[in-house]
Formats: structure tokens, sequence, C-alpha cells
């Protein structure tokens, strides 16, 4: 008779057992539901438009022309915090030539519409990354780029790492990586001119892509 | 200077004892000789280059503060530690002697928050001013919160 091992149960996850999961529940960063100033006062006027007949023939172009414009020429302020920047650097450099689809790192924020935040966010730049984020002119976009930023990384369990940027400012793409290779981060990137394609006058942002690769 | 002098100069003349090996040389000292030993050292055996200065949370049995002066030119090692007893936080301060213990004091007290008495300068160093508590001792939670950014 043959005597077959036990076979090993293997516990259902359960939600409420992850901890961090729920911690980033409850402190991530939203965005604010009345949008930003930029994109509700375009809104007034293009409802204005709007509600003349056959206004919508005018804005749904004017929309997708304008959104267009948005994601072919997004500036991303540098804030190089840790070693990603150097990954980042590289993306801005030659060889990934990021310059192509209309991004230029430039280092004002009050020019920029996307932040990189490549690195560890300790809890004494916080203040620095917030007032920085808050430069930026509406419609903005932030970029959390590896797992430090994403989470807090193998640094999460110090005591003067923030578990995550999302907790300081409202995110949009998350990119893994330990640090992300030039590639993760161009898909990262492009995701975010995917999101930024559908963008939506209210300054609500677009459902976050399902394409995962 | 060598090893074999310095160890003899240290018994003899400060009667402390004196650990058996070499690089460094290890003495235990009590905190009250703290910077006159350190005085010694600097002019007696030369040690003129203030490594760096730490400390170690022994829990129940109090810190221990630990300072590696070097003497560069016949290549001497000292490792000076003292016990401060149990739930004590004070200390001698060695700017005075050594500039280079500035900094390394003030890490210290931001780190463990041991008082250094006669430093010129004792605030934190690399945390926040605001920041609550000494994150390197063995009692300190690393999941402290600090609102807002936690």
């Amino acid at each position: 008779m043959e005597i077959k091992p036990p076979i090993p149960q293997i516990p259902v996850p359960v939600w409420k057992n992850f901890k961090d999961l729920q911690e980033w529940e409850t402190y991530h960063q939203r965005r604010p539901e009345s949008g930003d100033k930029v994109s509700s006062l375009f809104e007034k006027v293009t409802e204005g438009v709007h509600a003349f007949p056959g206004g919508f023939a005018v804005t749904t172009p004017v929309d997708s022309f304008l959104n267009w414009a948005r994601k072919s020429s997004v500036w991303p302020v540098s804030f190089g915090l840790a070693c990603c920047a150097i990954e980042m650097m590289a993306t801005f450099a030659s060889r990934f030539d990021v310059e192509r689809l209309g991004m230029v790192p430039w280092a004002s924020p009050r020019h920029s519409d996307l932040m990189i935040v490549s690195g560890t966010l300790t809890i004494k730049m916080a203040p620095m990354l917030k007032r920085i984020y808050d430069q930026m002119p509406d419609p903005k976009w932030a970029l959390s780029m590896g797992s430090c930023a994403n989470s807090g990384g193998p640094f999460r369990n110090g005591y003067h790492v923030v578990k995550g940027v999302d907790r300081v400012i409202p995110v949009d793409v998350y990119v893994p990586g330990c640090p992300p290779p030039p590639e993760s981060l161009l898909n990262g990137l492009l995701l975010l001119q995917e999101q930024i394609a559908h963008f939506r006058r209210t300054g609500q942002r677009a459902a976050p892509s399902s394409k995962v690769d | 200077m060598t090893y074999e002098r310095a160890r003899l100069l240290l018994s003899q003349l400060t009667g402390l004892t004196v650990g058996e090996g070499t690089t460094p040389l290890v003495v235990h000292v009590p905190v009250e000789q703290w910077a006159s030993v350190a005085a010694f050292a600097k002019e007696t055996i030369g040690c003129e280059f203030f490594s760096f200065s730490t400390a170690v949370d022994w829990k129940t049995d109090g810190f221990e503060v630990v300072a590696w002066i070097d003497n560069l030119a016949s290549n001497v090692s000292l490792l000076m530690k003292t016990k401060l007893g149990a739930g004590l936080t004070s200390c001698p301060s060695l700017v005075g002697i050594f500039r280079g213990a500035d900094w390394m004091e003030r890490e210290c007290y931001d780190m463990f928050g041991i008082h250094f008495n006669g430093h010129p300068d004792l605030r934190r160093i690399l945390l926040p001013d605001d920041w609550e508590g000494h994150p390197l001792l063995k009692s300190y939670a690393v999941d402290t919160p600090h609102p807002p950014y936690r």
C-alpha cells in the first residue's frame, strides 16, 4: 500500500492580517475632490461653451487637444533623493532619451508638471517634498520611483523613514524595483502619459491603467 | 611611542587596568577620570587624533561611552571605555581636549540622549529639532508614529 505524504494546507489570506495594506488604506493621500484651480476654471468656461447649441462640437476636440498637449510636454522636476536618481539620470540621458516623449528634466518646480520622487524619503525631508510639490502649478502629477518611495522598501522598519511617498503627496504611478532600471521608469512614464491622455476637466484623474507588463 | 611603553605609562601613571591585546589598547576608565585620562593620553602618549566616539546601551546596566584616539606618528591606538552607571546619562565632555569630539558627542546625544557636561553646543545634529525620544536606545520603539507623515 502506497503511503501518501500529507498535503500541506495553504491558509487563505485574510485581508485583516495584512497590517501594511491596511496602513496604506488609512494613510495614503488622495486627490482633493474639488480638483485643481486651473482645471476648475477651465471647467467653468467649457461648461459655458457646452451650454450653447452645438457647443459639444467645440469642447470635445478642444479637450482632447489640450490633453494631447499636456501629455506631449510633461516636464519632470528633478527630485533625486538617493540611488534611484542615478537611474533617473540614465533615463534622461541620450541612450533612453525621454526627450523624444517631450520630457525635459527641469530644475524648477514652478515650470514643471510631473514630480519623480526617486529614493528614500526621510521624515526630516518630507516637509521639503511637500513644499516643492505645492509650488508646482496645476494640473500636476507625481510618480513614485523605487521600493523606498513606494513603501519605504528595505528601510520600512527604520525609525526615520516615511513609509511611502503617498503619505505626503498623492501619487499617480508607482514604479517598482530597487532601483528600477531605466526601462521600468520609461514604462511608468508611458503609463502616466496614458493617464494624462484621459485627463478629465473636473480635476479627477483617470482610473489607473490595468495594463501590466 | 610603542604599545609596550604606552601600556606601562597608562598602568603606572594613571593606575588603570589596561586590557591585554594591542591594536588598540583598551582602557576602562571611571567616569570621573574620563577627561583627565583623555588629556593624559593626548599629552603623554601622543594620541592627538580623535577618531570617533559613540555609546552602547546595556539596558539595565546603563550606558557605556566609547572613544577611539590615535597616535598617528607611531601607530598607537587607544580605545577608552567608561560606564556611566545604571540610569545615569551624564558624562564629561572631551571637546576641551579634542576639538573633533564636538559633532561626535552631538550625535551621541542625538541617538542616545547622553548629556555631555561642558559641551559648548549640545543639540541634535541629525534628527529634526522637534524629534521626541532617542532612536538608538534599546527601549525606543521603531514604529513610533511621527505625525503628520508617520
